[in-house]
C-alpha cells in the first residue's frame, strides 16, 4: 500500500497577522508555523495508521521553500517514511494540485489523503484539483476510512449528518475530524526523522489562474454591548430591530 | 456568453442554493450576460422555475440524487461549454467543495472558493484568510472563471420572474463511489449554512443538559453546535464542533453559552456578523469578541431569551 499525503503549513492560530508593501504581502515576521491541522491530525495519521495495519509506505509531499523543512521534519518525526519538497513558494492552489499530480501521476498511489481544508483559507480545492488532475474519484470531508483489500469504506459529512460510501482505490481522500487522534511525536521519531530521506524536487511552469491582489483587515469590533440577564427582551429587541437578524 | 450556476435540488431549493444563484445573476448583469442554472435532485418543475426569481433565465435539471463528483464534473462542464459559459458559480457547500475544483481544472478555469462578496468588474473575489483574521483579494486572471460563494455572504433579493425548465439526462457515466447508507433527512437545520446558531460549551456541565440550548434553537429556527471540548467529550456529535479543527462557519447571529472562547473557537466562528455570549465569567477572553455580552448562568439566561424570542412572536 502506498500512500501520499499532502502537507500544507499555516502560520500558529495564536500568530497575529500583518502585512506588508502596501498590503500587497503577508508579513513573515515572527510568525511561527504549524503543520495544517486538518493535513496533520486527520490525514497524517491515519496514513500512519493505515500503514501500521497493511503495510507498506507513507510519503508526504509540501509545495514549499527550504524554510519550510521544519514542519516537514516533523511529518517524519510523526511516523511518515519519506518526504519530498517540490522546490518553491506556494502561489495559489492549481499551482500546488499541478506540483502534486505531476509528482504523483507515475507513482501508482493507492491514497492519496489530505485535510479537508487548511485553516488560513479554508478553500477546499487542492483535494478536488488533484483528483481531477489524475481522473481519480474524491471523497471529501471525511471522518472514518477503513480498508478491505482494494475496496474502501468511507464515512463522510452529508446534508444532515454522515453517509457510508464505498469506492474501489485509488482514491483522494480529504479528511475531517473523526478520521484519527493527534499524535505527538516522541524522542525517537525525532531522532529517527533527521535521517529520513526528504527529496527536493524541482517545480514544473504552472500558469497563474489567479494572483493576490491585496490584503485587508476587517473593520474593528466596535465593543461589546452588555446587556442585563435579567433584560431578555432587551437583548431580542435589539437583535431584531437594530441588527435585524431575526 | 452565459453564467452558468449549479445547485443541488434534493427535496427543494435551500437559501445557499438561491444564493448562489443570485450571486451570478448579479454577475451576468454586470457583464450582460444571461444566467442559466444547472442542477441535479428530485424537485419539481414548479419549484426549479421559481429560480427566475433570483434571475435565473433557464433551469436544465438532471433527475438524479445519487451522482458523484466525476459525474457532476461532467455534467456542469458539459452545459458550460455547449452555453458558451465564461463563469460558473457554486455555493462553498458539500457539493461545491467536492465538484467545484474538478470544474476549474476541466475548463482550465481560474478558481476562487469562499467568496464573501460580489468579484469587481475584473473578477477580483474577496475571500477569508487567515482563520478569518483578515480578506484576501484574488483576481482571477483566465477568460473562463469558476467561483463559489460562502453561504450566507449576500441576502438574495426575490423579484419577478420565472424561468424555463428544460430536462437534460444525458449519459454521465457510472458512478465510481456508492452511497451504501445514506443519512436520513432529519430536517434539521445543516450548521455550514445556518443562518442563525446557538452553541455551548462546557460551561453546561453535561450533554443532559442541552435541552435549554435546542429550545432556543428551536424558538429561532437556528442550528446547534458546540465547542472542542464538548465534541471530544462526546457529549455532542463530532459534525457540531465549531472551530479550528472543526467547522468554521459565518452565521448571521452565533450565540454562544458557556464558551470561554479560545482562539481556535473565535478562528472558526469570528465571521459571525453578530455574536452574543453568555458566560459566568466577566473576564472570559469570548467578550472582547462579542457584539453583546451576558454576564449570567447559562442555565437561567438561556430559558428566559428562549421566553423573550417566543413572547416576541417574530
Amino acid at each position: 500500500m502506498k500512500i501520499l499525503v499532502c502537507i500544507s503549513k499555516s502560520p500558529d492560530t495564536t500568530s497575529k497577522i500583518g502585512f506588508t508593501d502596501n498590503n500587497t504581502k503577508f508579513d513573515v515576521a515572527g510568525i511561527q508555523y504549524i503543520i495544517n491541522p486538518y493535513d496533520e491530525w486527520y490525514a497524517l495519521v491515519k496514513g500512519i495508521e493505515l500503514k501500521e495495519a497493511n503495510g507498506g509506505s507513507v510519503t508526504t509531499i509540501t509545495v514549499g521553500t527550504a524554510a519550510d523543512e521544519p514542519t516537514i521534519r516533523k511529518a517524519l518525526a510523526i511516523g511518515a517514511d519519506e518526504a519530498v519538497r517540490i522546490d518553491a513558494e506556494a502561489t495559489d492552489a492549481y499551482f500546488v494540485a499541478m506540483q502534486i499530480s505531476e509528482y504523483a501521476k507515475d507513482k501508482a498511489f493507492d491514497l492519496i489523503l489530505l485535510g479537508k481544508e487548511t485553516i488560513s483559507y479554508n478553500g477546499a480545492q487542492v483535494g478536488g484539483m488533484v483528483a481531477e488532475l489524475l481522473d481519480t474519484p474524491y471523497v471529501s470531508l471525511a471522518s472514518k476510512l477503513e480498508l478491505n483489500g482494494t475496496t474502501a469504506s468511507i464515512t463522510r459529512e452529508a446534508k444532515g449528518g454522515d453517509e457510508l460510501v464505498e469506492g474501489n482505490l485509488p482514491l483522494v481522500i480529504s479528511a475531517a475530524k473523526g478520521m484519527a487522534e493527534q499524535r505527538i511525536p516522541n524522542m525517537r521519531g525525532i531522532m529517527a526523522a533527521r535521517s529520513k530521506p526528504l527529496n527536493v524536487v524541482a517545480a514544473v511552469a504552472v500558469d497563474a489562474l489567479t494572483s493576490t491582489v491585496n490584503f485587508e483587515m476587517p473593520a474593528p469590533k466596535s465593543g461589546v454591548k452588555m446587556i442585563d440577564p435579567n433584560n431578555m427582551d432587551e437583548l431580542v429587541a435589539l437583535l431584531h430591530n437594530e441588527e435585524k437578524v431575526i | 456568453m452565459s453564467v452558468l450556476v449549479y445547485i443541488d435540488s434534493i427535496n427543494g431549493v435551500a437559501k445557499n442554493a438561491q444564493e448562489a444563484v443570485f450571486y451570478g445573476s448579479k454577475i451576468a448583469a454586470e457583464h450582460g450576460m444571461e444566467t442559466i442554472v444547472v442542477t441535479a435532485g428530485n424537485s419539481d418543475n414548479d419549484t426549479l422555475s421559481a429560480l427566475g426569481q433570483y434571475g435565473a433565465k433557464k433551469v436544465i435539471a438532471h433527475n438524479n440524487i445519487e451522482l458523484d463528483s466525476q459525474q457532476l464534473t461532467k455534467l456542469v462542464t458539459d452545459v458550460a461549454k455547449e452555453n458558451n459559459s465564461s463563469v460558473v458559480i457554486f455555493s462553498q457547500d458539500l457539493t461545491g467543495k467536492a465538484v467545484a475544483p474538478r470544474v476549474a481544472i476541466r475548463l482550465e478555469a481560474g478558481f476562487v472558493s469562499g467568496a464573501i462578496a460580489l468579484p469587481s468588474n475584473d473578477f477580483t473575489v474577496k475571500v477569508n484568510a487567515f482563520s478569518g483574521k483578515a480578506y484576501c483579494n484574488m483576481k482571477i486572471n483566465s477568460a473562463t472563471r469558476v467561483i463559489s460563494v460562502s453561504p450566507n455572504s449576500l441576502q438574495p433579493e426575490a423579484g419577478e420572474g420565472t424561468a424555463e425548465v428544460q430536462a437534460e439526462s444525458c449519459d454521465l457515466g457510472a458512478s465510481r463511489i456508492i452511497v451504501k447508507n445514506k443519512v436520513e433527512q432529519t430536517g434539521e437545520i445543516a450548521l455550514p449554512e445556518a443562518e442563525l446558531v446557538v452553541s455551548a460549551g462546557r460551561g453546561l456541565k453535561g450533554p443532559e443538559n442541552w435541552g435549554i440550548v435546542e429550545d432556543l434553537a428551536k424558538a429561532l429556527g437556528a442550528a446547534t453546535a458546540c465547542s472542542r471540548p464538548v465534541g471530544d467529550a462526546g457529549w455532542r456529535p463530532h459534525h457540531e464542533h465549531v472551530g479550528q479543527t472543526g467547522v468554521a462557519i459565518r452565521p448571521n447571529l452565533y450565540i454562544a453559552a458557556g464558551i470561554s472562547g479560545a482562539i481556535q473557537h473565535l478562528a472558526g466562528v469570528n465571521q459571525s456578523k453578530v455574536i452574543v455570549v453568555i458566560n459566568t465569567d466577566p473576564e472570559a477572553p469570548f467578550f472582547k469578541a462579542a457584539d453583546y455580552g451576558i454576564v449570567g448562568d447559562a442555565f437561567e439566561v438561556l430559558p428566559r431569551l428562549t421566553a423573550a424570542v417566543k413572547a416576541a412572536n417574530l
